[in-house]
Parts: structure tokens; sequence; C-alpha cells
């Protein structure tokens, strides 16, 4: 029987392990961390109606079955190549044959601490989207610093998306749905709160995420076109300096809690394995398939094939679907080679 | 006795053509100089500035002093060129004068003196004469050879590129390198009928002899070397070789007090006319790691004598000073760039209405001005506040609301538009009544050390932090840490800040050395000074930097300067800090609170009389 190896135990690698297993391959799935389900599997609810995220990583663990066995913690040494195919070498010596690998690596979230002048990591009332999950998550109540519930909240969309500043001059796609779901959750958590959003552009691209944007219009949530300039504390408030570019003014924005909607960034491992396996980066960090529309999940190199964000930043419906594609690839070259 | 033939007409020609030439573009630099200065050079002539000027003319002009320690075999090849052809005339004309008894002579006849003096008895210590002016010629010859292989291969001499050179310098270049070979050619032919030569002459003869008509070819050798010098000198006008007599009168002028302005003046023409074209500043520049060519002084002060300068070419420059650090002639090149800009930026209708008008008027001892840069980057905001705080300094925070300090708009050559920030800055710090104006990024410190009228200390808080430590307000405990610190450009080179970090650094860990540290430190690609460079451009010039300065894996990369900080931020993989942040991070740790002193010392330090107690 033939054997697959995913890197990467995010939806992209869960929802391939299982059809490949299905297929009737044997799957081994590497995941760095201690569990499964990678960044939805820490997300609160999902655009653009806000189902809970566990719904979707139970839906894609129920397809999994004994022929996929995972190992958690794993970190990979390196990747040799052998006669029928490749052995992946853990880093506590143990090496796997592989007929096919699958990098399903996905991404890492932005480090805001790197755009200071929004003073993530400095000023205590400055969060990411992400702790806003979390805090969603497990506490199910916002607060300032000091305990407080803010009465004013702003919402900073491009945070390390579209920058070439902060050496990212790609568009993240999910960010600004995120902060408009998490701009609607905040009011109706706090309806008396004010709730600011600093934009560019509102890129809604997808099915049903325009109306997300004129629901969050319709509940008050005000808009303001500019980039957000600079932050500072004053008295545990946020002081933002923006310029409202529709009106042409420059402003100042005080709030008690500033939620930064951190963008995508190619995860390290990504160019690592990269390095090891030979195949292509591109010039904004992630993996270049050999064909942007007709072969997205090869990568050139014989039996090295690619699902979700390791191409670039994906909602979850189109990293499923990539994931799909890359098992039946993978089905298909296992089958003729 | 022979003491004229016509072989000696191009000489003479080319001679007076270039004396006349210098004497008239000496008094155009010199008239056109602006009031202050005229009266800086008359106090000058006559002051003990004048042989100051003139010792230094020999030491850079002659012996090349500068360049030999820059770089050991250029210096070699510039002054035996340079010294050695200068000893030839000098000597030269002693041998004419001990031969025909006259104070003057025409100025070719020491020039070519062996070919009117045949007889050796009519020269006193004939021997000695000849032999030293052989050797002499032999010294000039050496240079010229370097100068050859430099052409070719400019890797001998540690330089990866040299100046790539236009018609009017190859040609003055090409009749240069003939002169001293000629000269040979010519004595050595004439030592042959004669036995007039000394030790290289007579023997280059000898062999010359042996297989050519010596006697036929001497005199239009004579020619040839006539020809060679008449054609340099009048080559010299339009090639880089005017540095030879520009850069004498900008020494002297450089004693007397005068400089280099943001204004583009008679003062910066001579500078730029003193430019050798050595390609000196080549190598140091940047930029070409970003693939920018032909950007450098070098080009750009060429293009200025050719008047085909372009707005492109004046804006590539990151205004880093590395390569005004280097330059064996000490020209303020960024100073002229700065000024060139001028005339190209567009004028723009600055708006400031929105500044605040009333300026609060809080008394304190030291006014503290971030900076934009600073606000941009808070950590360094909190950590400086938390310093102050901790010392127990009454300040002021200035610019809490965010004033430009006017550099910016200086960079781009829009000096009015910046006086409109300065004027507002000024009334805001006078009013504060603050002794010590304390800032942190070096942007602004020279803009407020170099434009500003402020009758009050300014200090960069590297420097203020070393101050508190010499007086015991601030204990900064020792630490293991490995730091490497990377000098900003303005704090640095640009104001000649390199101590302070380092002994706050070697205080708090350990400093690890680099290559490029102090006037050889790296721009972190960051720069405000070249408005048109493309983000990619600026990134592959700080991913450079960061390598570079991350090779020993050092716990954090330490800078001074906002700006550098945010640029390395984005790029390295090593924590990347302000001083300040350091600083702050170990007093937080603790420190003890004796010995302060008592009253506001200079440091703007008010010791509460409860504090001095406990």
């Amino acid at each position: 029987m033939r054997q697959v190896v995913i890197i990467g135990g995010g939806v992209a690698g869960l929802e391939a392990a299982g059809f490949l297993g299905k297929m009737g391959h044997q799957v081994v799935l590497l995941e760095k961390e201690k569990a499964v389900g990678g960044h939805v599997g820490k997300w609160d609810r999902l655009f653009p109606n806000r189902r809970q995220g566990s719904e979707v990583m139970d839906f894609i663990r129920k397809k999994m079955d004994e022929k996929v066995s995972i190992i958690t913690e794993a970190g990979i040494k390196s990747i040799d190549t052998s006669p029928d195919g490749y052995a992946v070498v853990l880093t506590n010596g143990e090496a796997i044959r592989a007929d096919a690998i699958l990098l399903a690596t996905g991404f890492e979230l932005f480090d805001a601490r790197k755009k200071e002048e929004y003073g993530y990591g400095i000023y205590d009332n400055v969060i990411t989207s992400a702790d806003l999950e979390r805090i969603f998550r497990e506490e199910g109540k916002i607060t300032t610093a000091d305990g407080q519930a803010p009465q004013k909240v702003a919402f900073v969309h491009c945070v390390g998306s579209r920058d070439e500043k902060a050496g990212n001059v790609y568009c993240s796609k999910v960010c600004c749905v995120t902060g408009v779901k998490q701009a609607i959750e905040v009011k109706e958590m706090m309806p008396a709160a004010k709730v600011y959003s600093f934009y560019m552009d509102i890129r809604m691209f997808d099915r049903h995420f325009e109306e997300l944007y004129i629901e969050a219009q319709q509940q008050g949530i005000t808009f303001i076109r500019g980039r957000l300039s600079e932050v500072y504390e004053d008295q545990g408030k946020v002081q933002c300096k923006v310029e409202d570019t529709l009106t042409g003014k420059p402003m100042k924005v005080t709030v008690d809690l500033l939620v930064l909607l951190v963008g995508f960034m190619p995860s390290p491992e990504t160019k690592r394995l990269a390095g090891m396996l030979k195949i292509n980066i591109g010039s904004d960090g992630f993996v270049l398939p050999i064909d942007g529309h007709i072969s997205q999940n090869e990568t050139g190199v014989p039996g090295i094939f690619l699902a979700g964000a390791v191409t670039g930043p994906k909602c979850i419906a189109t990293t499923l679907s990539d994931a799909r594609s890359a098992a039946l690839q993978i089905d298909q070259y296992l089958k003729t080679k | 006795m022979r003491n004229y033939d016509p072989f000696v007409l191009p000489f003479m020609l080319g001679f007076l053509f270039l004396v006349v030439l210098i004497i008239y573009k000496f008094a155009q630099w010199l008239i056109r100089l602006n009031m202050r200065e005229k009266v800086l050079f008359r106090h000058g002539m006559l002051s003990r500035k004048f042989l100051h000027a003139g010792n230094e003319v020999f030491m850079e002009s002659l012996i090349h002093r500068k360049m030999f320690k820059a770089n050991p075999l250029l210096g070699y090849m510039h002054m035996s060129l340079a010294f050695g052809w200068f000893l030839l005339i000098v000597l030269g004309n002693v041998e004419s004068r001990l031969h025909t008894g006259a104070h003057l002579n025409m100025p070719y006849f020491p020039i070519f003196l062996k070919f009117f003096v045949t007889e050796k008895e009519t020269i006193p210590f004939y021997g000695g004469f000849t032999n030293l002016m052989d050797f002499l010629l032999l010294m000039v010859l050496s240079g010229v050879f370097l100068a050859l292989i430099k052409r070719m291969t400019s890797r001998i001499f540690g330089m990866r590129r040299t100046t790539n050179l236009k018609v009017g310098d190859k040609i003055a270049l090409i009749t240069l390198w003939l002169i001293f070979p000629l000269r040979l050619f010519a004595e050595s032919l004439t030592a042959a009928q004669h036995h007039n030569g000394g030790f290289m002459t007579e023997n280059v003869g000898q062999f010359l002899a042996a297989f050519l008509p010596t006697d036929q070819l001497s005199y239009p050798a004579w020619w040839l070397y006539s020809i060679s010098l008449g054609a340099f000198f009048v080559a010299v006008p339009f090639s880089r070789y005017m540095h030879i007599p520009a850069e004498i009168l900008l020494i002297y002028l450089r004693h007397f007090g005068i400089h280099s302005t943001k204004v583009y003046s008679s003062f910066s023409e001579l500078e730029v006319y003193s430019c050798s074209r050595c390609g000196v500043c080549i190598d140091k520049c940047q930029l070409h790691t970003a693939d920018i060519h032909f950007n450098t002084p070098t080009y750009f002060f060429r293009a200025i004598r050719e008047r085909s300068l372009s707005g492109d070419l004046t804006d590539a420059c990151l205004l880093c000073d590395r390569c005004t650090a280097a330059c064996p002639v000490e020209i303020n090149t960024t100073a002229i760039r700065i000024a060139k800009r001028a005339t190209f930026s567009t004028s723009f209708k600055s708006d400031f209405s929105y500044l605040p008008a009333n300026h609060t008027r809080r008394k304190a001892d030291v006014a503290y001005f971030a900076g934009c840069m600073t606000h941009l980057t808070p950590a360094i905001r909190k950590a400086m506040i938390a310093i102050l705080e901790h010392a127990k300094v009454k300040y002021h925070f200035i610019d809490e609301q965010g004033i430009c300090c006017g550099r910016p708009l200086m960079m781009t050559g829009r000096l009015e538009e910046a006086q409109q920030l300065v004027r507002k800055n000024e009334a805001l710090i006078k009013g504060s009544g603050a002794r010590i104006l304390l800032l942190s990024c070096p942007i602004c410190l020279k803009a407020f050390r170099e434009d500003y009228h402020l009758d009050i200390r300014i200090m960069h808080h590297s420097e203020y932090i070393c101050e508190l430590m010499d007086r015991q307000i601030l204990q900064i405990p020792a630490g293991t840490q490995l730091f490497s610190f990377h000098d900003p450009c303005e704090l640095g080179r640009g104001s000649g800040i390199f101590d302070q970090p380092r002994k706050i650094l070697s205080e708090a860990g350990k400093l690890v050395k680099s290559k490029f540290e102090k006037e050889n430190s790296f721009c972190c690609g960051g720069s405000l000074g070249h408005t048109s460079l493309s983000q990619a451009q600026r990134n592959i010039i700080t991913q450079e930097v960061v390598n570079e300065l991350t090779k020993n894996n050092p716990d954090s990369l330490v800078t001074a300067c906002p700006l550098c900080k945010k640029t390395f931020t984005r790029w390295s993989e090593v924590p990347v800090k302000d001083i300040a942040e350091i600083v702050a991070e170990v007093i937080s740790l603790g420190s003890t609170q004796s010995d302060r002193e008592q009253n506001t010392n200079s440091l703007g330090i008010k010791v509460h009389e409860k504090q001095k107690r406990k």
C-alpha cells in the first residue's frame, strides 16, 4: 500500500488526510504542535454565518479512519530521497517512508509587534483579532486591562497586509470580513458600545460577505476610510491618530480597546521545507505551484504536493476544496507511479 | 649656449593657457563669495591661518596623507606623481639657476634642461643632481605604472569599482601618463649622445643606442615630450585634473573658516571642482546593493561641472554620509546634494495652520522632544519616560502632540517650508524655559543642532543617559547580554556621537565588534534622504545590513534611532531595541538612589528633601 506523509495538521492537512484515507492510502500526518486543528481550532465563530469553528472541525475529523495516523509535536530534521520516493526524518530520529508528500504548512499570523506604531505588546488595551477570538471562546466577556467594560472599541484593518513597509504587499483576504464579523459580535455583546473600523478598502469578495457588511453598517458601526498612523495610550485610553481620507481631515479618536486585524504570513517552517525540497517560493514568501490557474497543487518536484494557505491566503471553504483537489492529484499520481 | 628651441612652444602655450585660466577661475570663485565669506578671506590672508593652510596644502596636495591613511597603495600612487613631479620641478629650477646664475629663467628652461645643458661642468654637483633627478623620475614612473594597473584591475588596490571616465578625462589621463615615459625617452636619447644622464637615463640611453639611431631620434623625442606637457595643461581645465589647483584654494578657504551650507554657493562650486574623481566614494555607497549605479559624488559632481545634472541623479542618495566620511578631500558631499535638491524640488504651499497656536508655558528643566519617528516607535517613548521618571527629572514632554523638526523637508531641499516648522518649534522650546533639549531621534538632533538658534544644551538621549550614569544618578547593573550596536548615520557620522552608546551598552552587557561600525557603519536603508527609492530596493539594503549586524548571534540588535529600529524590526530575527529600551529594562530591575546632589543640578534633576533623607 502506498503511504502519503502530510506535513501540517490544520484544516488543509486534516481534510486531505481524511480523503486520502478514504481513497485507500496509508496516511501519516505530522503536526508540530501538541494538537491538530491549526488556526481554525483556535477560532471561535466563523464568517459569514457565525457558526462555531468547532462544528467545521468535527465535520473534518469524522472523515478520518484507521488509515490515518497522526504524530503530534513532530519536528522534521530532513527529507531524503529514496529509490521509491522519500524518507521524512523526524528530530527524534524516526524515518517515515513516503511515496508522496503533501505540504500543508499553512500560515502564521503577522506579528503585530512589527507595526510598533500601533503599540501591540506595549500598551495593554491593544489586542489582535486572534486575541479577541480567544476572549470570545474562553472568557465570553470583553474587558479592558483594568477590568472595565469598554465603551469604545476600534478595529484596524490591514495590519501587516497590503503594507510595503511591513514587507507584505499582498491582501490577506480574510481580515476584512473577520473584522466586520467581530465588530458585529462586539456590538451584539455590548449594544451601548461605540464601534469604529479604520479601513483602506473593504474587500467583501465572497458570497454573503457584502450582506454582512451592510448588517454592520445598520448596527451603527462607524467605518472610517483611512490608515491609522500612530497610537498612544493616555491614562488607559488608546488615542488613535488617523486621517479620514474621504473628508481629507486628520482626526484623533479615543477608544478603550483597539483590535488589530492581523494578516497572513508564510510560516517559517514552509520556507525551511521548501529549501529542503527545492521548490519555488514567490516574492510574497508563499510557495509557488507550477501553475496558478491549472495546477495549484503541484510543485514541479515529483511526489511533492501543496494544499491550503501554503500557497497564499485562503478562507476555510477554499482551503477545504484545495485540500480535496490535492488528495485527488496525489491519488492520480500514486496510481500511475 | 642655446637657451631656446621651437620645440618648447607647445609646452609654453599650454602652460600660459593654464596659468591664465587658473587666475580667471580663482578670481571668479573669490568674487562670488558672499560678504561674510569675503571678510573671512581677508582676515585669513593676514593671519597664522595662512601658514597652517600652507602646511596642509603640502601634506594633502603633495604628500596625500589622508589618502595614505585610507589606502596606502593609492596614497603612494598619488604621492609619487604629485610630490615626485613637484620635486623634479623644484630641483630643475635650482639646477638651472646654478647653471645660468640668473634669478629667473624661462619656465621651460628647467623642464628641458638636459636638452639645453649637455656640458656637465657648467653645473656644480652635477653628478649628485642628475642622479637625484633620475631617482625622482623613477618615483614618478612607478606612480604612472601603478595608475596603469589600477585602471586595468582596481581590485589590487582594494577597490571593487573605480571611476568610469569620459573623453576629456581620458585625454588628460593619457597625456599625463605619456609625459614621464617621454621625458625618460628624451633624456635617455640625449644621454646616449652627450653622456649627461644619471644612473637611469645613462643606462637606458646606452641600451637604446644599441639598436636605435639615437642622434636622429633625440630631437623628435623632445618635441613629443613638450607636446604631451602642453596637451596635458590644455586638458586640465576640462578634466578632473582641475582638482589640483582647486583643492589648494579650497584648503586655504577652509582654514579661513568658510564652510558649505545648505545653499549652493561659490564655495560649493569650488568643492565640486576639487573632486579628483578618485572613486573612493564609489565602494562606500550602499545603493549599489539595490542596483543603483553612477550616482556617487564622483558622478554627481561631474554632472554639475558639465551642467548635465538631473533631478533623478540629485535624488539618488541616502544622505548617509558614508562617502563624506571617506572623501580624502573632505568635501561635504551631503551638503552639496541637499543644496542642489533645492533647484529641483517643486515648491508646495505648506499649510501648518493645524499646529497648536498657544504653547503651554509649563516650566521645566528638560524639554523632551520625542520626534515623529519616536511617536511611531512607542516602546522608545515609553522607555524614555520611564528613565526620566526614575531619575526624577523635571521634564516637559514638548511634542506630545507631535510637530516635525523640519529636517525631512530640508533633506528634499525645501528650506523655506522647513523654516515655518523651525519657527514654531523655537517658540515652543523657548517658552518652556528648559536648559536642556532632550531628543530621542538623531534626525531631529541634527536639525536642532544645525538649523535652529537655541541658546540651550541640545542632547541626544544616549548622551543624556551617559551623563546621568557619570553623575551616578542612574546606575546600570552589569549584565551578561550580548549586544550588536548599529551607529545611526545622523548620530554617528552626522553628529559625532560614537562613544556614549557604547559606554552604556558595555555597562549593561557585552558589546560585539563589527567591521561596519562607527565611521564605517551602514545606513539601515530606511533613510528619509532618498524619496524615490522603492520599498523593494530598501528591503534589499536593509536585509544586507541586518545579516551583517546579526552575524555574531547577539541577544539584541541595538540602535539609537527610531527610524533604524523601525527599519530593522521587519527583517531581523533577533529583537531590535533602542538603547533607551535597554536602559529602561535594566533599571527597572532595581538601582540605588543614593549619592544624589542637592538642588537642581546641570542635568535638570531636582532632588527632593524627603528622598535625600531616605
